[in-house]
């Protein structure tokens, strides 16, 4: 189908990186199955770098996309270099989405973020609040009832 | 294997649709309201087009008036029928939750203009009982509209019942019968239905083509002002290639319709069968009162546009009603009027077929669908939170 890039098409049909990760160090679900939409991201941390990475995502073809391209972009990365990852550079590494596509790339950055505030919570390390997103977000829609 | 599933969207020309109109587009190209002989001809052409559409509705040519497809004919049943209202101080219309866009996009734009509207609500099974209309019908009501059969869950509405209580209390009925037409027998006159609307494409017919039928004596209005075509109420020289292919198909069609719905009934219900015996999965719509060719499904734990796009890759073509596929935030109209919830409608598949699909291509849906909802089933956190007890099922 041509609504979508040819690397969107391949990091859905072949998705990286799918699956759940036992004993994880952070996890983060963001999204709400009333928007169609849940993402869920496990990361591994071992000296403030993420050695590994797993997702698991209800959604469109976009939101399975970008949370694939989300877990490549920052695997092996330091956490300090993965908190910078924003939806425009996710969406850009996918060569682009649909615009009314665009808050799946939104949900994959903030899936990132609640796993690692996930991660510092559980460790007793203190970070800006203000810098992650206060809910399960989902300011797409109006749908806003859960988490 | 490439299966077309998706003939409640469009389907294929019929060869007999495209051979009647390949003549208009190339030797006999005059305007119909042109004085000479070419001109005649397809003046002529036209005429008979009118009277095959007429008899397989059972009214008078005169009755018919052609337009550019389903949704004009429905906005002018509309809007005409609330401009006869509005005449007599009637400024309230009845209709349903379940309509398709054309009209109650059409119903919004005339409630801005003062008329109150009434959307009946639909029974979970997707059926509205002439009861409801009955008691919904005002001194002040100036139409009723509900549409044949719906296009998204393909069940069949109590139109006869219906529009005897309508002309029992005065009030014109509409009725969409975009995705009715040729699976269903109409008879406008004994249906007690005053206005009609129907589309080519849906019919093995061309795009861009449609009739709306008004009983003689209800006067139309017009959405395209101009010249005098279809007696002043349809402005713009006509589309006879277009035409002359819809009365063709539906002449071919409702020739062949008790044979044609047998086979796809028996499809679908293979479809039916086998797809419910996917865990936690619903069938949208009655079981009975359906269309031969339509089947809904809701899979819980999924979303349909992925599913859609897997089912693409296996040669699938399908449709859902999740709001990703429709580029809104909200899933289906029709499946959250039945009742289904948010969460559930995201998960819809449906499949509409033909008189051409096969048992073949049926084999392969069976084998594709419940494997596509497998895999996906297999990577959401939402099945996981399901299967683990955290959340509760919705669907049994
Ligand atoms: C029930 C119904 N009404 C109206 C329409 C609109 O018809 P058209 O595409 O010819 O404008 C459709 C088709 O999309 C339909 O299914
Ligand atoms: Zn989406």
């Amino acid at each position: 189908m041509a609504l979508y890039s040819e690397k969107v098409m391949d990091h859905f049909y072949n998705p990286r990186n799918v699956g759940v990760i036992e004993n994880a160090d952070g996890v983060g679900e963001v999204g709400n199955a009333i928007c169609g939409d849940i993402m869920k991201i496990y990361l591994k941390i071992d000296n403030n770098v993420i050695t590994d990475v797993k997702f698991e995502t209800f959604g469109c073809g976009s939101a399975i996309a970008s949370s694939s391209m989300a877990t490549e972009l920052i695997k092996g990365k330091p956490l300090s270099e993965a908190l910078t990852l924003t939806n425009k550079a996710v969406a850009e590494a996918l060569d682009g989405l649909p615009p009314h596509k665009m808050h799946c790339s939104v949900l994959a950055e903030e899936a990132i973020k609640a796993a690692v505030m996930d991660y510092y919570d559980k460790n007793g390390i203190s970070y800006d609040r203000t810098q992650f997103p206060d809910c399960g977000s989902c300011e797409h829609c109006g749908h806003c009832t859960e988490g | 294997m490439k299966v077309y599933a998706d003939n409640a969207a469009t389907t294929k020309m019929s060869r007999a649709s495209i051979d009647a109109m390949l003549p208009y587009m190339d030797e006999e190209y005059g305007n119909p309201s042109s004085l000479h002989s070419a001109g005649q001809r397809a003046a002529e052409a036209l005429q008979r087009a009118r009277e095959t559409i007429a008899k397989y509705l059972g009214c008078d040519a005169k009755e018919i008036t052609f337009t550019s497809g389903g949704s004009e004919a429905d906005n002018q049943a509309i809007l005409s029928a609330a401009a006869a209202g509005r005449k007599k101080g009637k400024k309230h219309i009845i209709s349903t939750a379940f309509e398709h866009h054309a009209v109650l996009h059409t119903l919004k734009k005339l409630e801005k203009q003062g008329f109150e509207i009434t959307l009946l609500d639909v029974h979970e099974n997707g059926v509205i009982s002439p009861e409801q209309v009955a008691s919904a019908i005002r001194s002040d009501t100036c139409l009723v509209t509900v549409m044949y059969a719906n296009n998204e869950i393909g069940t069949v509405q109590p139109i006869a019942e219906i529009g005897a209580v309508c002309r029992e209390k005065g009030v014109l009925f509409h009725t969409d019968a975009v995705q009715a037409a040729v699976h269903v027998l109409i008879d406008v006159r004994k249906q007690n239905i005053d206005l009609l609307s129907v589309s080519a494409h849906k019919f093995h017919g061309p795009k861009g083509a449609g009739a709306l039928y008004a009983r003689k004596g209800v006067i139309l209005t017009n959405v395209i002002e101009g010249g005098a075509q279809e007696r002043g109420k349809r402005a713009g020289t006509e589309n006879i290639p277009a035409i002359m292919g819809m009365a063709a198909a539906f002449e071919e069609s409702c020739l062949a319709m008790e044979e044609n719905n047998a086979k796809m009934s028996a499809m679908r219900d293979r479809l039916i069968d086998g797809l419910s015996g996917i865990p936690y999965s619903i069938l949208n719509g009655d079981r009975f009162y359906r269309l031969p060719g339509i089947v809904n499904f809701c899979f819980e734990g999924i979303e349909g546009e992925s599913l859609l796009l897997l089912l693409d890759q296996k040669g699938i073509y399908a449709s859902s009603g999740s709001a990703c596929t429709s580029g809104s935030l909200d899933p289906s109209h029709v499946l959250l009027a039945i009742g289904r919830p948010h969460e559930i409608a995201h998960g819809s598949l449906r499949l509409s077929l033909s008189v051409y699909n096969t048992d073949e291509e049926i084999d392969h849906i069976l084998k594709a669908v419940p494997a596509v909802v497998e895999y996906l089933r297999g990577m959401s956190p939402l099945w996981r939170d399901l299967e683990t007890g955290k959340r509760k099922h919705i669907l049994k």
